[in-house]
């Protein structure tokens, strides 16, 4: 277990470096100029090549990258063009926001898919499993803003059960979580289904009946922990669509997180921020696949980790 | 519950008629169907039979002869929503099982008849702990305490010879051997003392020698707990050493019933002769000409392996690095010589397998391999394949092996295709003699697989293999999957095509009966090594290594009068061929003890 976590936190490390490195090329070949933009349409050639040479940005980009991996080391993320604040303080005041919305979504996509999944599989080929795919269909390929739209018209605006957008309480969490979990559901709902279908299929269930368990210890005991793996190991990957969605659900919800933050930030070319807010995307999406990966011998005992 | 128990010699069924014979399970007019695209087929049609207490009854027959259907009927288990119950009664002592509903079903499964399946690799819940699956239904039938649910559950353990039960509880199936788990499974459906055990093909999954163990333990276990067993069986050696009665099977219907002795001795129905004639036994192959002998060392050899070693590295530690390895073929030479079979035989991870898949080219390995004189190792990429065009390969599973989408005309032109020989019209002649050559016909061409029988696949692959015109054909377990009668059907085609064409076999089994059949020279593998290897009569008449010996001893002999007595036990599990870096096997040196007849020292 320690030789393993060891290597996978050294391959997380590498991966991060990599995501830093490419980010900033792609971020110096922009052909947007960020000191045209901090320094204003009126402002002189003489000005704009000050304001350059002070944010260091004349200098080739070996070197650039080198001053900003340098000081990421020390855990500083850099300024901000724009606010005129520390990049590291800006995500850590807005990242609670974006944690509990994440946290929100996948207890939805959860809750919503793998009940969905569940129930498919057991009534499967009846009009409830068509039904329930259907809708996990509609949840797949619905754009994220459209629902968010939606929910808000018939929740906030109509029967005004939530607030219609701001941060603070739990009724807050639930519209902007319904959003970004109703995708997920839909995923989670057609992957339990068929994995579901499969497990039920096997030898040991069979067992489990010859046994005479009731059925709630078959679907619960002996199937599901069998048919939950894949999932698991999809949560993993989920956490990096989050990322993306993040970005339009805060915006539609006005979510003081960090996607706002990015969001806000791609507009005026705010180069330190755009490094930072994905840095930390990176890094929770290595996280999240590394969880993924440890829960799993808890799962299945056959899984060993070295 | 165990009132009536009937302490049975071993090798007589007195059982039958006696005063305890009182009947437990009575089935009378059990009509199984099964809905499929062109509407409903019977499976099990008018069955009737009759179990009494402390008997075992075996159901034996062929594949698609409904007693498998008949074992899930009884059990209320027919895969949903397809199959059901069509007419017919199950009576249990007054109840009568097709008209309970499924809750009152449960409390009748696992309680009052249980049932062993033949997979025992599948049939445990690989997440969850041995003793979870022991005490769940122990704890779903009674009302004991957790605790006193694993005190049954150790004691159940116990009665299958389970050596540190208490620990095993916390273990999971993946850690146990496939006889270790069948244990589990019998201990799993015993625990609750069962009026009725179904074992549906117990042992079939299971080598020979842990076959022989299990059938012990079944047998000592009915005699403890007067359990009735339903034993289900393709396998007539299995049938003559457990059977009281025995019912035969085909096509849904009973053919013929009577005591065991009866059914071996004086079968009426012809179906039942056939199916005992088709039984290969040990003991018949030696009407085959023994061509060990007969052939001069000195001939070209079609095959030569020399000292042979395939590894397997095991990845770990903090870097990844290979600390440990699979020693899954250890230095083990042998050469096969035109029109002769030499067999390899041995149980599942001896490295029988992976020997042939190195000869084939499947594999990386170590060591020599010359081919028609040509050795492997000193030729390029092209000249490797001209030269492998010589040996082909016949795989154990008919069903898997052949690609379901393409026509199987298609699949035995293919290996011409890919070494570009004959044009498209030569080719299709040259398929068209192929299917008639193995007994299809040549409008048989453009079927896709799924429309033939096991049978017919098989002879599908084997005109596949003969496309190309080989020196030596690799049959791995080529046979076992295929009924006896279609077996028997196919080893004689295999014998007709090596007198015929002078093929070299490289036969590859478990069966030590089918390769008494078939082969002129054995060699024994055990642990990635040849322990002896010699002609089949200097193998068969005269083993000399004690592997050797428990191999053969272990078959069931086809014949309720020569039950054997007690079977040896094995006290320890077979050694992992595992090792770490640097500590590899100890090489056994073989001797000629006579007439090339090749011994490990032990």
């Amino acid at each position: 277990m320690i030789p393993y976590l060891g290597r996978r936190v050294m391959q997380s490390l590498l991966i991060l470096l990599g995501v830093s490195l490419i980010t900033f090329a792609l971020l110096y070949l922009l052909p947007a100029d960020p000191v045209r933009q901090i320094a204003g349409r009126s402002a002189t050639p003489q000005t704009v090549e000050n304001i350059r040479r002070q944010l260091g940005l004349d200098q080739p980009f070996v070197v650039q990258y080198w001053h900003y991996l340098m000081s990421l080391l020390s855990g500083d993320l850099g300024r901000s063009y724009i606010q005129r604040s520390e990049v590291t303080e800006l995500i850590v005041s807005r990242l609670p926001a974006s944690l509990l919305l994440m946290v929100g979504a996948i207890l939805c996509e959860l809750l919503i898919g793998l009940t969905m999944g569940l129930i498919a599989a057991v009534k499967r080929g009846t009009t409830t499993d068509q039904t329930l795919m259907v809708a996990s269909f509609v949840g797949v390929s619905a754009p994220q803003f459209v629902v968010g739209l939606l929910l808000l018209y018939v929740f906030a605006v109509r029967l005004g059960w939530f607030p219609i957008g701001g941060y603070g309480t739990w009724r807050h969490l639930v519209l902007p979580s319904l959003t970004m979990g109703i995708l997920g559901a839909g995923w989670y709902a057609r992957m339990m289904r068929s994995s579901m279908i499969d497990v039920l299929r096997q030898d040991y269930v069979r067992t489990a009946r010859a046994k005479g368990l009731a059925r709630g210890a078959i679907l619960f005991r002996h199937a599901l922990p069998n048919a939950i793996l894949p999932v698991v190991a999809m949560i993993g990957i989920d956490i990096g669509i989050f990322m993306g969605g993040i970005v339009v659900v805060e915006s539609v919800f006005g979510w003081p997180g960090i996607g706002q933050l990015a969001w806000q930030a791609i507009q005026r070319v705010d180069i330190p921020i755009i490094m930072g807010v994905t840095l930390v995307s990176a890094f929770a999406i290595v996280l999240g696949n590394l969880l993924a990966d440890i829960v799993a011998p808890f799962i299945d005992p056959r899984i060993k980790l070295r | 519950m165990s009132a009536g128990v009937t302490s049975r010699p071993t090798g007589a069924a007195t059982s039958v008629g006696s005063p305890a014979g009182r009947s437990v399970l009575e089935i009378a007019g059990l009509c199984v169907s099964v809905r499929g695209e062109d509407g409903e087929r019977e499976v099990v049609s008018d069955l009737s039979l009759t179990l009494k207490r402390g008997e075992t009854l075996c159901i034996a027959g062929e594949s698609g002869s409904g007693k498998s259907m008949t074992a899930l009927a009884i059990m209320q288990l027919l895969p949903q929503p397809a199959a059901r119950i069509s007419s017919g009664m199950i009576q249990l002592g007054e109840i009568d099982l097709a008209t309970l509903n499924e809750r009152q079903m449960q409390r009748i499964r696992g309680d009052r008849i249980a049932m062993i399946f033949q997979e025992p690799m599948t049939s445990l819940n690989p997440v969850l702990s041995i003793g979870r699956q022991l005490t769940e239904s122990i704890e779903a039938h009674t009302d004991l305490s957790s605790a006193e649910a694993r005190r049954r559950a150790i004691e159940a353990l116990k009665a299958v010879r389970i050596s540190e039960a208490d620990s095993r509880l916390k273990q999971f199936p993946h850690e146990l051997s496939g006889g270790m788990r069948q244990r589990v499974m019998i201990a799993m459906a015993l625990a609750l003392k069962p009026d009725v055990l179904i074992a549906d093909e117990p042992t079939t999954a299971l080598d020979v020698t842990v076959q022989g163990e299990v059938l012990e333990l079944l047998r000592d276990l009915q005699r403890e707990h007067g359990t009735s067993i339903i034993l289900i069986t393709h396998d007539m050696g299995v049938v003559a050493e457990m059977a009281d009665r025995v019912i035969v099977m085909r096509h849904g219907r009973m053919v013929e019933e009577g005591k065991v002795a009866d059914i071996f001795a004086r079968p009426r129905a012809d179906y039942t002769r056939e199916l005992l004639a088709a039984v290969p036994r040990i003991g018949t192959g030696a009407g085959r000409q023994d061509l060990g002998q007969t052939i001069p060392k000195t001939l070209n050899q079609v095959a030569l392996v020399d000292d042979l070693h395939v590894g397997f590295d095991l990845r770990g530690g903090f870097f990844g690095q290979v600390n440990r390895r699979v020693h899954a073929v250890e230095g083990v030479s042998f050469s096969i010589a035109p029109h002769e079979t030499l067999a390899l035989v041995g149980e599942s991870g001896c490295g029988k397998s992976t020997t042939a898949k190195a000869l084939a080219g499947l594999v990386p390995y170590q060591g020599d391999i010359v081919i028609g004189g040509r050795n492997l190792s000193g030729l390029g990429r092209d000249e490797r394949k001209a030269v492998r065009r010589d040996v082909q390969m016949i795989f154990q599973d008919p069903y898997a092996s052949l690609d379901p989408r393409m026509r199987v005309g298609d699949l035995v032109a293919e290996p011409l295709l890919i070494h570009g020989i004959a044009s498209k019209q030569e080719r299709r002649e040259r398929v068209a003699t192929l299917f008639e050559r193995v007994g299809l016909s040549a409008d048989q061409m453009d079927l896709y697989p799924h429309e033939f029988s096991g049978g017919q696949r098989q002879r599908i692959c084997i005109a596949r293999a003969l496309a190309l015109r080989p020196k030596l054909i690799i049959a791995d377990e080529s046979v076992s999957a295929l009924d006896v009668s279609v077996q028997a059907r196919v080893l004689d085609l295999l014998k007709e095509l090596q007198r015929e064409f002078g093929i070299a076999y490289l036969f590859i089994s478990h069966d030590m009966a089918v390769v008494e059949n078939i082969s002129d020279r054995v060699a024994v593998m055990y642990l990635g090594q040849i322990v002896e290897m010699g002609t089949r009569d200097q193998v068969f008449s005269n083993p000399r290594h004690p592997y050797t010996k428990r191999l053969i001893e272990a078959v069931p002999v086809p014949d309720p009068a020569k039950r054997r007595p007690r079977f040896a036990r094995l006290d320890q599990e077979i050694p992992s061929p595992t090792r770490k870096i640097g500590e590899p096997p100890p090489k056994l040196t073989l001797k000629d003890v006579g007439n090339g007849h090749l011994v490990a020292a032990s």
